[in-house]
């Protein structure tokens, strides 16, 4: 029984080589995932997240390529694996969890067909096994009459009930892993809201290590222990959600912060940040937030390390905020 | 579905009436057979005689009506050149133009699914610029042109396939058809492959377009996600897919290439309906021109409700009942 966590990620950089140029949409980012918690991946849209997420599974395509770094699944690094080896894991010990549920299911096979190939890609059981397991995991996510849903078409569902369909899939092997890549993101608040509850429950109970991406930071203060918060291609602040949320160190994510409308500031006027994140084919010099940071210096013109802002935290700043709350 | 059949038919009797009234008074305006049927010296009285015995005395509206009348009654009337029912006439020859443009058909799917998916797969791979090339000639160079270098290459200089006419027949299932012996498919191989370049460009570059669309949809990554094999997200998930519109365009297409195998009918001696409207229409033989066309016109008909049909059939999403007729 080995100790190592779930997942450790050691710079990893994922690059693009598009004819305009090398898009580095991750770019030295280091995290960590434990069983039975869950990691908040939170940014703006462009900042990486994604592209994260496809680097982890192994699913990132040309003309796109993990340029550098480790990612430690279990121990094992998963950088440099074979396809091959790449498939065995996915799906199995490491699910994913995408944005659309209108898109992510295919239209013209029935939802039994493309649960029990889930199964049946990973272990050899029968079609009935496989078929009884597809009905377990869809009743585990709250689909009513789950054997009479197996022989629907995806669009006989609603989004809210497809995205369901898509979490139980990724459910069906028992992963030690789950990305979730914004999968509340296209769904109405109510349902939301059941969703995030139902999938946090089911992760606590099984052990399964979850990292939920976000541009929504409510989300990820109602549902994960950690929080990574990223901006153009790195991670710029991490720690528990309590510190970072409460008392964030990075300007950014203060300026994230105040843009939410949240309960207990109430009648705050909502500021956005000024100005919107830049080309990642046109960083600025030093620090990538400084033409909209307002702290910014002239030591911002090199680039900031992460370093230690309080007792298990770090942020990516020269001037770090302390404590001023939100 | 019942109700869709259904309204589909009534629609399809009314297009056949249409239709028949436009081609009758249509053949009627082209020009006057009795000028090619009555010798240039005969008297009034044989000229007389021929026009009664044609039933081209009466005026149009009433020939019309005995028209309609005889073809409600399946009679489409008999050929000035044969002397026999033109209904019999062309379905003489049917069976040699269907399992043409069949074989045709099969040629381009057959061929055109494979290459169009590995054009789509790997765009950029030199086997599939090739392909690509490929389809761009069979889409440009004249049918009657590709036929003649046909017999040119494989008939006249090196002899592997005979050139004209169509081979033996043996009886599969009651129809007589050349695709049974090995004298017909051999006769069949040529012009089948001519008629069949056109579709094939067609088929490999829905296929490939198709491919290279689903390839990049959210529902691939996510099959692949599931830890799926290359092959199985390929072969039955994309497929599955891009194989709508292949049966849609390709079903359609199956009238057009049953109404344009009259070119290679014709470079191929080949004895079915194309050659025989050919020859109609030059001795203006007005019963075999209708009969024709309003055969021809059933036959879209049919086609396109079968695709109809097989379309519901392969896409979840549509229900017949919903579509228009
Ligand atoms: N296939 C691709 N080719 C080029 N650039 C890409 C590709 N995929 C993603 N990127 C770039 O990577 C950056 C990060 O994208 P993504 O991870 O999807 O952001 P997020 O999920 O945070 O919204 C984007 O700026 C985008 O331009
Ligand atoms: S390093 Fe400078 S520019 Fe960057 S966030 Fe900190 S203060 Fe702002
Ligand atoms: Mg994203």
């Amino acid at each position: 029984m080995s100790t190592a966590p779930t997942l450790v990620v050691e710079d990893l950089k994922t690059w693009f080589y598009t004819k305009a140029g090398v898009v580095k949409a991750v770019d030295g980012v280091s995290f960590r995932a434990e069983a039975g918690k869950i990691v908040g991946l939170v940014g703006e849209s462009g900042s990486g997240k994604t592209v994260t997420g496809f680097s982890i599974i192994g699913l990132v395509d040309p003309p796109g390529r993990i340029e550098g770094g480790r990612i430690l699944f279990k121990g094992r690094n998963l950088v440099g694996l074979t396809e091959e080896e790449l498939r065995k894991l996915r799906g199995s010990r490491i699910a994913m969890i995408f944005q659309d549920p209108m898109m992510t299911l295919n239209p013209v096979l029935r939802i039994e067909t493309q649960m029990v190939e889930a199964v049946r890609a990973h272990v050899d059981v029968s079609e009935a096994e496989a078929r009884r397991r597809a009905r377990d995991a869809l009743g585990q996510v709250g689909i009513p009459s789950p054997e009479e849903r197996l022989k629907a078409y995806p669009h006989q569902f609603s989004g809210g009930m497809r995205q369901r369909v898509a979490i139980a899939i990724a459910l069906i092997n028992k992963p030690d892993l789950i990305i979730a890549d914004e999968p509340t993101t296209a769904l109405d608040v109510t349902i939301q809201a059941q969703i995030l509850f139902e999938v946090q429950k089911l992760c606590r109970q099984t052990g399964t290590a979850l990292i939920w991406i976000t541009h929504d930071l409510s989300v990820v203060a109602s549902l994960a222990d950690e929080v990574c918060v990223m901006y153009a291609g790195k991670i710029v602040e991490q720690g528990t959600v309590d510190d970072v949320l409460d008392r964030p160190a990075h300007p950014y994510t203060h300026g994230l912060m105040c843009s939410v409308p949240s309960a207990n500031r109430r009648g705050a006027p909502l500021r956005q940040i000024p100005g919107v994140m830049p080309s990642l084919l046109d960083l600025p010099s030093g620090c990538s937030f400084r033409p909209r940071c307002s702290r910014a210096d002239g030591a911002c013109l090199e680039p900031p390390p992460m370093a230690p802002v309080g007792p298990g935290r770090l942020a990516r700043c020269f001037h770090p905020l302390h404590g001023e709350g939100v | 579905m019942t109700v869709f059949i259904i309204r589909r038919v009534m629609q399809s009797i009314l297009v056949l009436f249409v239709m028949s009234l436009l081609v009758f008074v249509g053949v009627y305006a082209i020009g006057n057979p009795v000028e090619i049927f009555v010798a240039a010296d005969a008297d009034q009285a044989e000229r007389a005689r021929v026009i009664a015995a044609l039933g081209l005395d009466k005026p149009l509206w009433e020939q019309y009506l005995l028209f309609i009348r005889n073809a409600v009654m399946g009679d489409l009337g008999k050929s000035f050149v044969f002397n026999q029912p033109a209904l019999g006439l062309i379905l003489q020859r049917m069976p040699a133009t269907l399992e043409l443009a069949f074989t045709a058909m099969v040629i381009a799917l057959a061929l055109g699914i494979p290459l169009g998916m590995y054009a789509g797969f790997r765009p950029q791979s030199r086997i599939a610029k090739a392909i690509m090339a490929g389809s761009i000639l069979g889409f440009s160079l004249p049918t009657f042109w590709v036929g003649l270098m046909l017999i040119m290459v494989f008939a006249v200089e090196l002899g592997w396939l005979p050139s004209t006419g169509r081979g033996a027949t043996a009886e599969v299932f009651g129809i007589e058809t050349s695709l049974a012996t090995w004298d017909g498919l051999s006769h069949v191989l040529l012009p089948a492959l001519n008629l069949a370049l056109f579709k094939l460009s067609l088929v490999i570059r829905l296929t490939r377009a198709g491919m290279r669309e689903n390839m990049l949809m959210d529902y691939v990554k996510f099959a692949r996600a599931k830890g799926l094999t290359m092959r199985r997200v390929v072969f039955v998930h994309v497929l599955k897919n891009i194989m709508i519109p292949i049966v849609t365009v390709v079903g359609l297409e199956l009238g057009s290439v049953i109404a344009f195998a009259v070119v290679t009918e014709t470079v191929f001696a080949w004895p079915g309906m194309g050659k025989l409207i050919i020859d109609s229409i030059n001795n203006l033989d007005r019963p075999v021109i209708v009969a024709y066309m309003l055969i021809t016109v059933t036959m879209f008909i049919v086609i396109n409700l079968v695709v109809d049909v097989l379309y519901s059939v392969l896409d979840p999403r549509v229900r017949l009942a919903d579509m228009k007729g």
